[in-house]
């Protein structure tokens, strides 16, 4: 089994109408052994900024904390926040100065611009970048997930049919993954707000 | 052949492998049949399905080309009102669930039951073949088969082939002139007596609440309720077991099915009893 699989996760990240949102799942295994059910695999680092990350919990933990210093350090020179793209650059970057010892980690970034327009994208572990307009997922289930979102995305959906389409395409694929799952979270970036819900799912 | 029709049951275990280089023209010989299946034609058939295709026990099948489907969670355990049995039922191929409602007790005959754990054909197809030989013995000798005597025969199969890499993990529980009978048997040949029983990927987490809160003198209600919690503690904690539980009751008049519940149903409802129990 990867190393990548070891904890098990399942991320989405998709784009609606001036609106953006990411879902994930809640466990921390190791391998076969459910460890907690309230693990945080989403990430805000900005107020319009997510970042999801899949892949080996510890590097989640270390690559977030990574994240957060270099997010401030941005902050304090430049005196303004950072743009998904730029945050999407840096995060690249800093995946591939471990190319020979990466990070065990599968990240993907969603926010939305200083035009308030959707950005999405996604990266392996030593932060070969992908964009994508309509949607990117990362875990231990990406098969699942990129079923689930190809039929269930359709273009400009509203804050409301977002939600619903992460929701369903998350709790669908999860059932079929025995390492994610054990309930949800789905957060929900507008140009005003950002939702929180949790999500009630399946908990073998 | 005929000469040896009743030479006995219990030669089963000299059926082996080797059977299967009679001459195929034989009259009677029937492609598939327990002790004629066709092995590798290599100088150590057993070394090369164990490298191969063996699976669970005791070596990783990482570098297999084929792999089986395993995890589960199944028990069973002996009280003064019978035997009761209960299986979760998720199927597993590496993370992917296969399938969430798969049937891992295999109703052998009224007295005997059997459970699915490991290789889901290896189970299914010796635990019917094991369904066969009971009713021969009892065709032949006017009475039902012991549970000893059954699971006896199961052990032997798993006896003559072994190394080959059969993958079974199972439970022979059933009710005979001694009364309620348990037994484990397994691939590699071992076949244990007992009062409780766990086996599979979740059967750490249902030992531990099956030790906790097992006693002898439990009422058919308090062990049903005892056989549905540990599989639902064992489902929760272990990625590879889910689905449902069904649970059959072991009688001296045969089994009875229990009941078909969902793991998911059961946690909400467990969760809700707690705090029923927290306010009061």
């Amino acid at each position: 089994m990867s190393i990548l699989e070891y904890n098990g996760a399942a991320i989405i990240a998709m784009a609606g109408d001036g609106c953006v949102g990411i879902a994930a799942d809640r466990r921390l295994g190791a391998q076969l052994h459910t460890i907690a059910t309230d693990f945080t695999k989403c990430f805000r680092m900005a107020p319009k900024l997510y970042v999801g990350l899949g892949g080996l919990a510890t590097d989640v933990q270390t690559l977030h904390q990574l994240l957060e210093f270099r997010m401030n350090l941005y902050t304090l020179k430049e005196e303004r926040e950072m743009t998904p793209q730029v945050f999407s650059h840096l995060l690249s970057h800093l995946l591939y100065e471990k190319r020979f010892g990466p990070y065990f980690v599968e990240p993907v970034v969603c926010g939305l611009d200083e035009k308030g327009e959707p950005f999405l994208s996604g990266m392996d572990l030593i932060g070969a970048p992908v964009t994508a307009k309509d949607f990117v997922v990362t875990g231990t289930c990406t098969g699942n997930l990129f079923g689930m979102c190809e039929s269930l995305y359709k273009p400009k959906m509203n804050p409301d049919e977002l939600f619903e389409c992460l929701a369903q395409s998350l709790l669908s694929s999860v059932d079929r993954d025995s390492v994610s799952g054990w309930g949800g979270i789905v957060h929900i970036i507008t140009k005003d707000n950002v939702i929180t819900r949790e999500l009630k799912g399946r908990m073998d | 052949m005929a000469a040896l029709i009743g030479n006995d049951i219990l030669d089963i275990g000299s059926r082996k492998a080797r059977r299967q280089r009679e001459d195929p023209m034989a009259p009677g010989f029937a492609f598939g049949a327990p002790g004629q299946f066709d092995i590798p034609n290599v100088a150590d058939p057993a070394a090369y399905c164990r490298s191969n295709f063996a699976s669970v026990c005791g070596t990783g099948d990482e570098d297999q080309s084929v792999k089986f489907m395993k995890g589960t969670t199944t028990l069973a355990f002996k009280f003064n009102g019978g035997v009761i049995v209960s299986v979760d039922s998720r199927s597993t191929m590496g993370a992917y669930i296969s399938s969430g409602t798969v049937k891992k007790v295999i109703e052998i005959n009224p007295f005997l039951l059997g459970t699915m754990a490991g290789g889901a054909a290896d189970c299914s197809f010796w635990e019917r073949n094991l369904g066969m030989e009971c009713r021969l013995y009892e065709l032949r000798n006017g009475r039902r088969i012991s549970v000893a005597g059954a699971s006896k025969l199961l052990a032997n199969v798993m006896s003559s082939y072994r190394g080959y890499g059969l993958s079974m993990g199972t439970m022979i529980a059933g009710w005979d002139e001694k009364g309620p009978q348990l037994y484990y048997v397994d691939d590699d040949g071992t076949r244990l007596k007992g009062k409780i029983f766990s086996v599979g990927s979740g059967s750490t987490y249902a030992y531990g609440v099956l030790d906790n809160y097992y006693r002898e003198d439990l009422t058919i209600e308090e062990a049903v309720d005892l056989g549905k919690r540990a599989i639902y503690h064992a489902a929760h904690r272990d990625a590879a077991s889910g689905g449902i539980n069904n649970l059959y009751h072991m009688t001296k008049d045969g089994f009875v099915k229990v009941h078909s519940i969902d793991v998911n149903d059961m946690h909400y409802q467990f969760a809700e009893e707690r705090a029923r129990a927290m306010q009061s």
